[in-house]
């Protein structure tokens, strides 16, 4: 499943970010920042359609030889990027939508949470709960 | 009993307790009158006691071994958390709070650790201890003091403001730890920090230090910390009765309750506080809560928008990181506003949260917002959230009505509950049954015979609505696998003359839907004729306006959209789905409708014979149903078909009598016969449903025999014939009644089948990832 999933704020900085294993975080967390400029490149695409009509779901960003990486865009520019095993070849596009819609759904929630202040980082555990039944499903 | 691996806590605390039993010093046996009476100051039921003592093998043994004292001690930590007693719980079971004991044990005073340390939430060894807030100075021996006085002293501003004996099995295990400092008078922290608003305790400072719980203060109060400190607002009223009771807290931190005194105290706590659900809100703080709620909102049925809440409730002084967990529990709906019931939830754990409870990780059961059902709808949607609750999705758009047959209805409502997972299952509903009766009701409006919908008709829009929502999630859902000739779902419609033609619309969609069923009836249709009364007038009547009525049955037919027609001539059963709604409604009006068979008899087997004139009269009683129920059909939204037949017939009925009209429709229409006898499989198929078929063919049948009373004006032989014609079509009727409930069943089965698919498949995520 899914090896890494971080949500970036609309500033590029990163609210949330979980990776499995551990000990390769560094390695996701640079894989997520230089597809930043890979989701960049894809919004600016769609151009003036603007919001509305741009699709959420921006798809598989870019392959690498060990793992692909998935983005996602909401209409407030907030990024979620999903890094997953290139060995999973059961993931198909729509698991991959789904599971971007659950992330989508969880964020929501947290935004609902007077207490979150936007732009903090993310310590909702419902939202860590969501975040690891995605990761470790797999596994 | 199984080996018993506790941790290194708990191995303490029951070390402790083992030599606070083992009064012999005997280091092997626990007195049982110690192990009992500890046992009995654990507040739980003595059932449960006695269950725990059979189950660790004292009663085997019969005396506690340490093995036993052991096992016997988790198992009653085991069910102060709830859980049921089984033997391998004692094991299995993870991060469970140490056994609490009410019984004042003076013992745990030299534990008493004065450092309170305060740990981060650490369900360690101590699982559920709770770490005092930070900052917060250990008012252990306020609470103390509180828990003695609460109990002793009662004192009204105690009780004002401790109202609530909160559970005693608090869920932390923190209190049996701050017990201790309860009721150590003289432990290092007697310092109750009165600091700022209400005694705030950090009880388990001490437990934390791994201070054996054995000697747990068994102060067994349990409700005061959260009393004490329930309101701990800074701005709130009742810290000042919170202070007051300090200093009555410290006069008593002094004495030393005794073991008897503090445990009947507790006793008397116990009994009056809920100790089952250490989280349920005892009245007093409920009331305390909407107090404070109408500050903020006056409206009680209103909400409390999340800013405001956030405001209130950062007041309390408790970390952002905690209140947003608080929030995030509470707000049920997630809609960024708190209603009453989901503000309590919330001050519920905070004031739990203040007193060092800690939060847990799911709403308990008892906070939950009360879920409004489907049938009181309204606001459902903000509370339900529960799942096993049929609530909110039901709201949704209460406009449509689904006229689906009531296959469609059964699995949408599963699949609803599946795909909303707070929604309670809902129990399917035969929705088309009620709804066609509250077509039929309303096509009947002056048929005061089918009083029976009234109810069915009530809970139609609810239901309505419910499936509504059920068909379009469902459709969402399942897209195709219901499409297929149950496509109705799209063809909801909340009047009978929508449905009417929603019903059409499903014939056109399923092509095997018969049209008997489908199209709802032409408004202006007179049912009066139908009811049973006028069905045996009919006969009477029928004579005499023979000749007008079959000029007007006649008529009829062509004005009815030949649609139904041409496909009831198909094939009986072939539209099973129509006639199971018309059945379905049909049913619901059954018994209502019984008495108007006959008059239904009547009219399909004058429909069928055509130039019968009068004989119709069924003499089977199989005709005679599915006639009667395909007239109560045509009533129904059967629509086109069921117009022209029960067009005629309903002008026979409003001729007065049922059994006359049917003589007269029947005889001059020819097709006419072939929609009949679908109408009764559909009627046939409703039948079962209902189970009023014996009561039909009953009525039928009396109607039949009633009915050679008719004066055969015909020609004798032709009567011979016809009567012969019938009667094998009677036959024929009834094995095809047989076939079309026997499907009707099957598809019943079959959509049921699809539901639970679809609802399985929603239950697994990413199942396939």
């Amino acid at each position: 499943m899914a090896v890494c999933i971080a949500v970036i704020a609309k500033e590029n900085y990163p609210l949330y970010i979980r990776s499995i294993p551990a000990e390769q975080e560094l390695k996701f967390h640079y894989t997520v920042h230089t597809s930043l400029d890979v989701v960049d490149e894809k919004v600016s695409a769609m151009g003036k359609a603007l919001v509305d009509q741009r699709e959420l779901y921006l798809g598989l960003l870019y392959p690498t030889e060990d793992y692909k990486v998935y983005g996602y865009v909401t209409n407030s520019k907030v990024k979620f990027v999903m890094v997953v095993d290139s060995s999973n070849t059961a993931l198909r596009d729509n698991e991959i939508r789904s599971m971007f819609r659950k992330l989508h759904n969880s964020y929501t929630d947290v935004m609902c949470n007077p207490f979150y202040n936007p732009g903090d980082r993310i310590h909702s555990r419902a939202f860590d709960n969501m975040v690891t039944s995605m990761m470790v499903q797999v596994c | 009993m199984e080996g018993l691996t506790l941790s290194d806590a708990e191995q303490k605390y029951y070390s402790d307790l083992f030599s606070y039993c083992d009064i012999e010093s005997t280091k092997k046996v626990a007195s049982n009158g110690r192990v009992v009476e500890l046992f009995r100051a654990a507040q739980l039921p003595n059932e449960v006691v006695l269950q725990i003592m059979e189950l660790c093998g004292a009663t085997r043994l019969g005396y506690f071994g340490r093995s036993q004292f052991y096992i016997a001690l988790k198992l009653v930590a085991v069910a102060q958390s709830g859980l049921p007693l089984r033997v391998e719980s004692i094991n299995t079971v993870k991060d469970l709070p140490l056994p609490r004991f009410g019984a004042s044990k003076n013992e745990q005073e030299s534990r008493h650790t004065t450092s309170y340390s305060s740990d981060t939430e650490n369900q360690g060894s101590y699982s559920g201890v709770i770490p005092p807030p930070p900052g917060r100075v250990q008012v252990k021996k306020g609470s103390v003091s509180h828990d003695a006085v609460q109990p002793r002293t009662s004192t009204d501003q105690q009780e004002s403001t401790s109202p609530v004996v909160s559970p005693q099995q608090s869920p932390p295990t923190s209190p049996h730890t701050w017990r201790k400092h309860n009721r150590h008078p003289s432990g290092g922290n007697n310092e109750r920090s009165l600091a700022g608003p209400g005694p705030f305790w950090s009880p388990f400072s001490e437990a934390q230090t791994g201070s054996s719980a054995g000697d747990a203060v068994w102060s067994g109060h349990s409700p005061p910390p959260p009393q004490e400190n329930w309101v701990s607002f800074a701005d709130t009223p009742p810290t000042s009765t919170l202070l007051a009771m300090h200093p009555a807290s410290v006069q008593d931190q002094t004495t030393v309750r005794t073991v008897a005194s503090a445990t009947t105290a507790n006793e008397i706590r116990r009994q009056s506080s809920s100790y089952d659900d250490p989280w349920k809100i005892t009245d007093e703080q409920r009331q305390y809560y909407v107090n404070q709620f109408k500050t903020i909102q006056p409206d009680l049925n209103g909400f409390i928008p999340g800013s405001a809440a956030k405001e209130f409730f950062t007041k309390s002084k408790l970390p952002i990181l905690e209140l947003s967990h608080i929030w995030e529990l509470s707000d049920f709906d997630k809609d960024g506003a708190l209603t009453l019931d989901e503000f309590c939830a919330a001050f519920h754990l905070v004031v739990a949260r203040k007193n060092g409870y800690d939060l847990p990780e799911k709403l308990p059961e008892s906070l939950m917002p009360k879920l409004i059902d489907l049938e009181d709808s309204a606001d459902v949607g903000d509370q339900s959230g529960e799942v096993g609750y049929s609530g909110s999705p039901a709201e949704a758009p209460p406009s449509k009505s689904p006229s689906m047959p009531s296959l469609n209805q059964t699995w949408p409502e599963l699949n609803q509950s599946s795909e909303d997972t707070a929604i309670v299952h809902p129990v399917p509903i035969r929705m088309t049954p009620s709804k066609i009766h509250m077509q039929e009701m309303e096509l009947k409006r002056t048929g005061s015979d089918h009083t029976n919908p009234t109810s069915p008709l009530l809970v139609k829009p609810s239901d309505l609505s419910e499936e509504n929502k059920i068909n379009s999630s469902v459709k969402f859902v399942s897209g195709n696998t219901v499409a297929d000739g149950y496509s109705s779902s799209d063809s909801f419609t909340s009047d009978p003359e929508q449905i009417g033609n929603a019903v059409t619309r499903q014939r056109s969609h399923s092509g095997t839907s018969p049209d008997n069923t489908a199209p709802p009836p032409p408004p202006p249709r007179p049912h009066p004729s139908h009811s049973r009364s006028s069905s045996l007038d009919m006969n009477r009547t029928f004579p005499v306006t023979t000749g007008q009525q079959q000029a007007g049955v006649v008529a009829h037919p062509p004005a009815v959209p030949p649609r139904p027609q041409p496909s009831q001539v198909p094939g009986p059963h072939v539209h099973r789905p129509v006639d199971a709604e018309g059945l379905i409604t049909h049913t619901s009006t059954s018994p209502q409708q019984i008495p108007e068979q006959p008059n239904f008899a009547d009219f399909s087997q004058f429909e069928v014979f055509a130039a019968s004139n009068v004989n119709e009269e069924p003499d089977d009683e199989a005709e005679k149903h599915p006639e009667v129920l395909q007239v109560e059909k045509s009533s129904d939204p059967s629509g086109s078909l069921r117009v022209a037949k029960t067009d005629g017939r309903i002008e026979e009925k409003t001729a007065a009598s049922a059994p006359a009209n049917v003589g007269k429709s029947t005889t001059p229409l020819a097709p006419p016969p072939k929609p009949i006898r679908r109408r009764l499989k559909s009627e046939d198929e409703l039948r079962p449903e209902v189970d009023e078929h014996s009561q039909k063919t009953g009525v039928l049948a009396a109607v039949l025999s009633s009915q050679p009373s008719i004066p055969r004006s015909v020609g004798k032989d032709k009567k011979a014939i016809q009567a012969s014609i019938r009667r094998n079509k009677e036959t024929n009727t009834v094995l095809a009644r047989l076939n079309s409930e026997l499907q009707q069943q099957l598809k019943d089965v079959l959509e049921e089948r699809i539901s639970l698919e679809v609802q399985l498949e929603q239950l697994r995520p990413f199942s396939h990832l």
